[in-house]
């Protein structure tokens, strides 16, 4: 049975974030619209806007994350939220009854919005179900599935330097199969109408029957990155070295790490990305990431204003534009 | 020694005789399928047609447009999964069993403790006759523990009751052991029934494919299935022994069966009811009703576990009933616990075969009753003159709405909750007593 989408209110408009898949291009659009005068808010003597003064946002993360922790929270301070961090370790909660038994007592403490991180698929989705209807839950990851608001904040960069969608060729090199990031990215470029999503990287990291989503599997980097506009390197865990996905970090290094050599394969104007944090030397040479076609720390600043976006328009409807 | 047992209690409960008038009788066993009446008395079918003289029925009842069958044969019935078998739940399950038209039921053995030593099979027993509605038939552990490194008393456990053997759902890792296994219950004609998995490539909570791909979840391949079908097979040949299939769950493993079939190895198979009208994109955003093992795979797998159930490569439907508690699926898909409250749905869900023009009614039935009992070697499963009057009497084209809170089951979980579903039971008798009924 098809569910409805439990992202849009009745009105079409966001309610929760969980996953790109649901959204159409103009919801996505207008995310990247709503952020751009968002970019500039730290340039401001006051970095503060007040769309979301009197909300109480709680960041609920179990699983361990600096960056997206750290850039969720700024964004809703600088939003004029009010912010309640909660970390909490997931192995004592390994059941999802203390997880929800958990969610319900934050609510009794009226917050506005959850900010989910788990380490396991779908439960966002989960705690979007049985929160009360006031609650907006934005996905900060959940296990392999989902991470919107870093794909969303590609998007921005992308957009920032090749303007329009439809002439790009993006490869995504590197673990596809443990990643959310790429999940997400692949449903986001898609949406948005590039030309061609291309994913990179041995057979134990491509998860089978990827090319439903809409991408073209390759093995080998030079040929995939022949005609590229941008490359999206992803963060090789170092367990994957376990379970024998891989022989070892100098073979993955010298076959799908990136390399001046390689990238010479790609457009000449080609931008380099990464979700972070960097193994620097495994996937990709230092050379590049501090070079003029990384992209990399743009990223990490254009994921406040992102995640500004994302809020405003999940809770502060009225000023932060329609969707 | 049973037959006087159960004749004195017949007598004892002073139960009346029955007789079923009108209704359109199916007996697959008999090759029955016609309008007449049955009669029952002391707990046995002891007419068809005309009643015998003397015959003085007590209660009469009218089965005008409904169908006579046999009381179903659920060969995969949890009476609750990793939990003890309290009072609550042998009385709670069963009641529910009844009202699906089940009045025979076999557990496997990872119950908690293991059905590994005679007690456990006494107590169960014990349990079963003092509180159950249905007969409950058990399977013995097929190495001590579930451990699949020695093996159990599994002729002490067959005296002791036990139809057959398993590891359920523990693969036996060693080859060697499995030989031995397989060879130990040959001797002493004891089915081994086999759930396939290949245990390193099991473990994920979903079928190996698109939704699982895209929904970032562990998956499972389907070679997870015909890995362990195929080195089965091969010991199965070696050792002479007879082996039942449980739950097949794709097209491949139906083509293996079906070749080890045609080539005279001693083998059958089954499918749940779910597997017939899901596949994984029921998924859809994580619906944990939907998280089963084996996994709900392809389109193409339903189609072929469709055909090879027409074609009879698989001979019988079971439940593979389930109940959880809510908070068993209220946690992210992968950490709920696999498995369906599914009892109640087990005839509406075979008949929707005939409805969507798969199969033949009289099929169907000897699906759910001929076939099982002869897997597992039992009397039942006919309506036979002179046998157990066990019986499921239901409506072919009353509609019922599936809603979780109306089941009778303690277990809510079930994926096919507002579905709309034809076959309605309306009695179930076991050995001659209406142990369910709507017309109360």
């Amino acid at each position: 049975m098809i569910s409805k989408n439990i992202q849009l209110d009745e009105q079409g408009r966001l309610k929760h974030f969980l996953s790109i898949e649901g959204f159409k291009r103009q919801h996505l659009v207008n995310i990247l619209d709503a952020a751009e005068p968002f970019a500039n808010v730290h340039e401001q003597a006051v970095k503060k806007v007040p769309i979301l003064r009197g909300k109480t946002i709680v960041n609920l993360f179990f699983e361990a994350s600096t960056r997206t922790r750290t850039t969720f929270e700024l964004a809703a301070k600088r939003l004029s939220a009010d912010v309640l961090n909660i970390n909490i370790n997931t192995s004592a909660t390994s059941k999802g009854e203390s997880l929800l038994d958990m969610l319900h007592n934050l609510e009794a403490m009226h917050c506005d919005m959850f900010i989910v991180r788990h380490s396991q698929s779908g439960a966002a989705h989960l705690i979007a179900q049985h929160v009360s209807p006031h609650i907006s839950v934005i996905n900060a990851g959940d296990g392999c599935h989902s991470h919107p608001s870093q794909a969303m904040l590609d998007m921005f960069t992308i957009r920032r330097h090749k303007k329009e969608f439809a002439d790009l060729t993006v490869v995504i090199v590197g673990d596809i199969l443990h990643s959310r990031v790429a999940r997400s990215q692949i449903h986001a470029l898609n949406t948005l109408g590039v030309t061609e999503v291309r994913v990179v990287g041995p057979k134990t990291l491509i998860p089978t029957q990827i090319e439903t989503l809409g991408v073209h599997v390759y093995h080998d980097i030079h040929s995939a990155l022949v005609g590229a506009d941008v490359i999206i390197m992803l963060r090789l865990q170092k367990e994957r070295m376990q379970g024998a996905l891989l022989p070892s970090e100098d073979e993955y290094c010298h076959q799908y790490g990136l390399t001046e050599e390689k990238l010479s394969c790609a457009k000449p104007d080609a931008i380099v990305m990464h979700p972070g944090p960097i193994n620097r030397g495994v996937e990709i040479a230092s050379s590049i990431a501090d070079g003029p076609q990384s992209v990399i720390l743009e990223q990490v600043t254009n994921g406040i204003a992102i995640r500004m976006a994302v809020m405003s328009q999940t809770l502060g409807r009225s000023s932060g534009g329609n969707a | 020694m049973s037959d006087i047992r159960q004749l004195t209690s017949a007598l004892a409960a002073n139960q009346p005789a029955i007789s079923i008038i009108n209704g359109r009788i199916i007996d697959p066993a008999n090759q029955i399928d016609q309008q007449m009446d049955i009669h029952l008395q002391y707990g046995k079918i002891i007419a068809l047609g005309d009643a015998p003289a003397n015959f003085i029925a007590r209660q009469l009842i009218d089965a005008s447009r409904q169908i006579v069958c046999p009381g179903l044969i659920d060969l995969r019935f949890r009476l609750r999964e990793s939990n003890d078998e309290t009072k609550s739940s042998i009385a709670s399950e069963t009641r529910a069993a009844v009202a699906g038209g089940v009045t025979a039921l076999c557990c496997p053995p990872d119950t908690v403790p293991i059905i590994d030593n005679t007690a456990m099979v006494k107590l169960i027993r014990l349990k079963a006759e003092t509180e159950g509605v249905a007969r409950i038939y058990t399977l013995s552990a097929l190495t001590q523990q579930l451990k699949g490194e020695k093996l159990s008393e599994m002729r002490k456990l067959k005296d002791a009751g036990c139809v057959g053997t398993t590891n359920a759902l523990h693969p036996v890792k060693s080859t060697l052991v499995m030989r031995r296994a397989l060879e130990y219950a040959a001797s002493h004609d004891i089915t081994v029934f086999i759930q396939a998995f290949d245990p390193w490539l099991s473990d994920g909570c979903a079928h190996e494919g698109a939704v699982s791909t895209r929904l970032g979840l562990a998956g499972i391949p389907v070679s997870a299935e015909t890995i362990a079908i195929a080195r089965d097979l091969q010991l199965i040949e070696l050792s002479g022994a007879t082996a039942h299939f449980c739950q097949l769950s794709s097209a491949k493993a139906v083509q293996l069966i079906q070749q080890a079939q045609e080539n005279g190895l001693p083998v059958t198979a089954d499918v749940s009811a779910h597997h017939l009208h899901l596949t994984e994109m029921d998924i859809a955003y994580f619906d944990s009703n939907c998280h089963v093992i084996p996994p709900l795979r392809t389109q193409r797998d339903q189609a072929a576990l469709r055909q090879g159930l027409k074609s009879g490569v698989i001979s019988s439907i079971v439940s593979d009933h389930q109940p959880h508690s809510s908070d068993a699926k209220l946690a992210p898909f992968a950490e709920t616990e696999a498995g369906i409250s599914a009892v109640e749905t087990l005839l509406s869900l075979a008949l929707k075969m005939v409805e969507d023009q798969a199969m033949q009614l009289s099929d169907v039935i000897a699906c759910l009753t001929e076939q099982p009992a002869k897997i597992l070697n039992l009397a039942e499963g006919t309506l036979s003159i002179g046998s157990d009057a066990d019986i499921c009497i239901f409506d072919p084209e009353a509609y019922w709405l599936v809603d979780r809170e109306k089941l009778l089951s303690q277990g809510k979980n079930t994926p096919f909750h507002g579905w709309e579903l034809k076959g309605k039971v309306n009695y179930t008798i076991k050995s001659g007593e209406i142990v369910f009924s709507t017309k109360q």
